[in-house]
């Protein structure tokens, strides 16, 4: 297995496939202090270091917690921030510094599609002129033309082509999720960007919206980054996943692989925390819990960001941080950066950290990580 | 283990809905979607109190527009004194005010003049600095404070720091001096009566608008909707007119109706004060004062009319004002 994915998914850095590269990109917001006066500023480390690559046709995972930096870091891909650092390079072209002039055509083929269905759609336009903006805005097809692909558009979405003239307000949560998503396919861009699609949503509509990505993808051969912090919804749609703590990566592999062979420890407790929809399972499974809450992005820990909460710390994860490399022999395409990695088969719910707790930040919290 | 989406095999398609026989012109209407306006609308064509206070709005904007014709039925001109001895006559043989008689239906003034021709004309100069002075105000307001809310940084430090300093400038003094400096050095098109005026009650009022706007840009930029737009490639310009635009009008007419009897006061207080309108012109406030000075020997009704007149006026627009606010937010989250 490991043989077949290292031949299917690792290529040399020029590869024709990679749609989008993204190679250590930071991202720091500085903090607004009341004092005008003062000289150092402090900034949130939003996203520390990433680098990422994304094939076409394929689908790229990201998980973590709340906060850890998943959203920043689409942002940045979009370009709807400016780096602090790092390249993104889009179907060849490194468009890391470009202008949101120069963008403008760009955005044609980079589209997002945003978590809240209800605040990303505009209450005061009918859905009509919503869905029909990107034409309006790159003076495409005009007129009743413009109104006849907007209706295509929402047939293709699932929609009723007729509420062409009705406003958000009038539309189901996951309706407005459909709306949103034709508006994003309006020129059948290259790459979606998919900043929790369905976490807004009922389950029984997350399916619909998760199949009608899916469905999609394999009419139009888009391209999708999926971000969730549901691990079941990331499992069924995603190709590759990658695992962010605290704005870094903290591993990367092909999905079943990622379920079947869990390297990070935070990778293994956030795999333990996925509910088990069986009552006999349940009791076998060891839940790690994880201590304390995840640090100030302000000010990460020295090491590996992970070493205050994980279960296997040691003295040296303290003093060094563990690069994004594979590990304990697997293949090329599955990568943690951890220097004591998770064997196959290991409880490390029972596993205790050997640093002391004057190294340790250990919070009052009880739980984490779910 | 994990939910199985492809059980789900409700992919795409919605239940078609039932094909409507009636004609295509007909169904579309039915399809299509009731706007935020037209709710609005609805909503006040169906308050009583609104309807009257706009019917009230209407007769007295007629007033204004036909004060000549007063004139011509009742044969008094606006300026026209009556002071004898040919009939009819306007002052007693002390120069005191005539009251009501069927000559004079509301009585005369102190000059002899028929109140009820000068309070028609009267509603002219209120209506339209009540109306030109918002609409200065509003239309300032609302381009300050769209591009401090939407620009940030500096140029919201500078507006915003502007518009604190024009709040802080006491409206009525300011007013009372730059009248005593313009009588004497008219600067530029500044010159004593409707101009400062204007000046004062349009001009150096649209702070508060500017405020508003700003609060509001400032809270609609973060929504998703306007990264939506970005993302799509919007310039700046199309954000700030296509999206957060349509957003604020609600709040911005509540805010101009509610804005308008404040200014129609505003004016009738700097002409009572002698720095408004000048005479000979017919204004309330300037009437409202003269017939102050004489009421003790009298003649109630040049205080009286006038008075009522202002009244009307500001009551009117301020229930309607109160019915347009109703009308676009029936919840009462927009404005608390």
């Amino acid at each position: 297995m490991n043989a077949e994915l290292s031949a299917a998914s690792t290529g040399p850095a020029g590869d024709e496939d990679v749609l989008l590269r993204v190679e250590s990109l930071f991202k720091y917001f500085p903090i607004k202090s009341g004092n005008p006066f003062r000289r150092t500023r402090d900034f949130v480390h939003a996203v520390d270091g990433v680098s990422l690559e994304i094939r076409k046709g394929e689908t790229l995972g990201l998980v973590g917690e709340t906060g850890c930096g998943k959203s920043t870091l689409a942002r940045c891909v979009a370009r709807l921030y400016d780096l602090t650092s790092g390249r993104v390079i889009f179907d060849g072209q490194d468009i890391s510094t470009w202008s949101a002039r120069r963008m403008r055509p760009l955005r044609r083929e980079i589209q997002m599609i945003f978590q809240d269905p209800y605040g990303s759609l505009n209450p005061r336009r009918r859905v009509g002129s919503i869905i029909g903006d990107p034409f309006a805005i790159h003076k495409i097809a005009t007129g009743a033309e413009r109104k006849q692909r907007v209706q295509d558009l929402m047939e293709l979405v699932g929609l009723n082509p007729e509420h062409y003239n009705r406003f958000p307000a009038e539309f189901s949560g996951g309706q407005r999720q459909r709306i949103g998503v034709a508006r994003a396919l309006a020129f059948t861009p290259k790459l979606i960007i998919c900043d929790e699609p369905v976490s807004a949503l009922d389950v029984s509509i997350q399916a619909q919206i998760i199949n009608l990505l899916a469905d999609l993808q394999a009419k139009l051969g888009l391209t999708y980054i999926f971000i969730a912090h549901d691990l079941s919804v990331v499992r069924h749609v995603s190709d590759t996943v990658a695992v962010m703590y605290l704005g870094k990566v903290v591993e990367q592999a092909p999905v079943e692989q990622l379920w079947a062979h869990p390297r990070h420890p935070y990778t293994d407790a956030l795999l333990s925390a996925v509910p088990i929809p069986d009552p006999e399972h349940v009791s076998e499974r060891q839940r790690i819990i994880l201590v304390g809450d995840v640090p100030s992005p302000i000010n990460p820990p020295p090491g590996c960001r992970f070493h205050p909460r994980c279960p296997k710390a040691r003295q040296a994860c303290v003093d060094s941080e563990p690069e994004l490399t594979p590990r304990l022999g697997d293949a090329a395409a599955h990568l943690a950066a951890c220097h004591f990695p998770v064997q196959d088969g290991e409880d490390i719910s029972k596993s205790r950290p050997s640093i002391g707790a004057d190294l340790r930040v250990i919070e009052t919290g009880l739980v984490g990580g779910s | 283990m994990t939910y199985n989406y492809s059980d789900l095999e409700t992919v795409g398609e919605l239940p078609a809905e039932p094909v409507l026989a009636a004609p295509e012109a007909e169904a579309a209407k039915k399809i299509e979607g009731r706007s935020p306006w037209r709710l609005a609308m609805d909503r006040l064509r169906h308050d009583r109190a609104a309807m009257i206070a706009l019917g009230v709005i209407i007769i007295i904007v007629l007033v204004a527009i036909f004060a000549p014709v007063f004139a011509l039925i009742t044969g008094h001109g606006v300026y026209q004194q009556f002071r004898g001895p040919a009939p009819p006559i306007g002052l007693t043989p002390t120069g005191q005010p005539v009251g009501p008689t069927s000559a004079f239906l509301l009585g005369t003034d102190d000059q002899g003049r028929d109140i009820l021709v000068r309070i028609a004309y009267g509603a002219r100069v209120s209506l339209f600095v009540g109306v030109v002075a918002t609409g200065i105000t509003v239309g300032i307001g609302l381009i300050v404070g769209l591009a401090a809310g939407f620009f940030g940084g500096l140029t919201d430090s500078i507006l915003a720091r502007l518009m604190d300093w024009l709040l802080a400038i006491p409206f009525l003094l300011f007013a009372i001096s730059l009248v005593s400096v313009v009588l004497v050095h008219p600067i530029g098109p500044i010159r004593p009566g409707l101009p400062v005026v204007i000046i004062v009650l349009g001009v150096l009022t649209w702070a508060s608008v500017g405020r508003l706007v700003r609060g509001q840009v400032l809270s609609i930029r973060e929504k998703e909707y306007i990264e939506a737009a970005r993302a799509l490639g919007a310039g700046p310009w199309r954000i700030m007119f296509i999206d957060i635009l349509p957003n604020l009008l609600a709040q911005l007419i509540v805010y101009a109706t509610l804005l308008i009897p404040l200014t129609i006061v505003g004016e009738a207080s700097l002409s009572f004060l002698g720095v408004g309108v000048l005479p000979p012109t017919a204004d309330w406030g300037q009437m409202i004062s003269a017939a102050s000075s004489v009421y003790l020997y009298g003649p109630w009704w040049y205080l009286l009319f006038p008075s009522v007149a202002l009244l009307i006026t500001t009551l009117a627009f301020n229930i309607f004002g109160d019915s347009v606010r109703d009308a676009f937010d029936p919840r009462g989250d927009l404005f608390v």
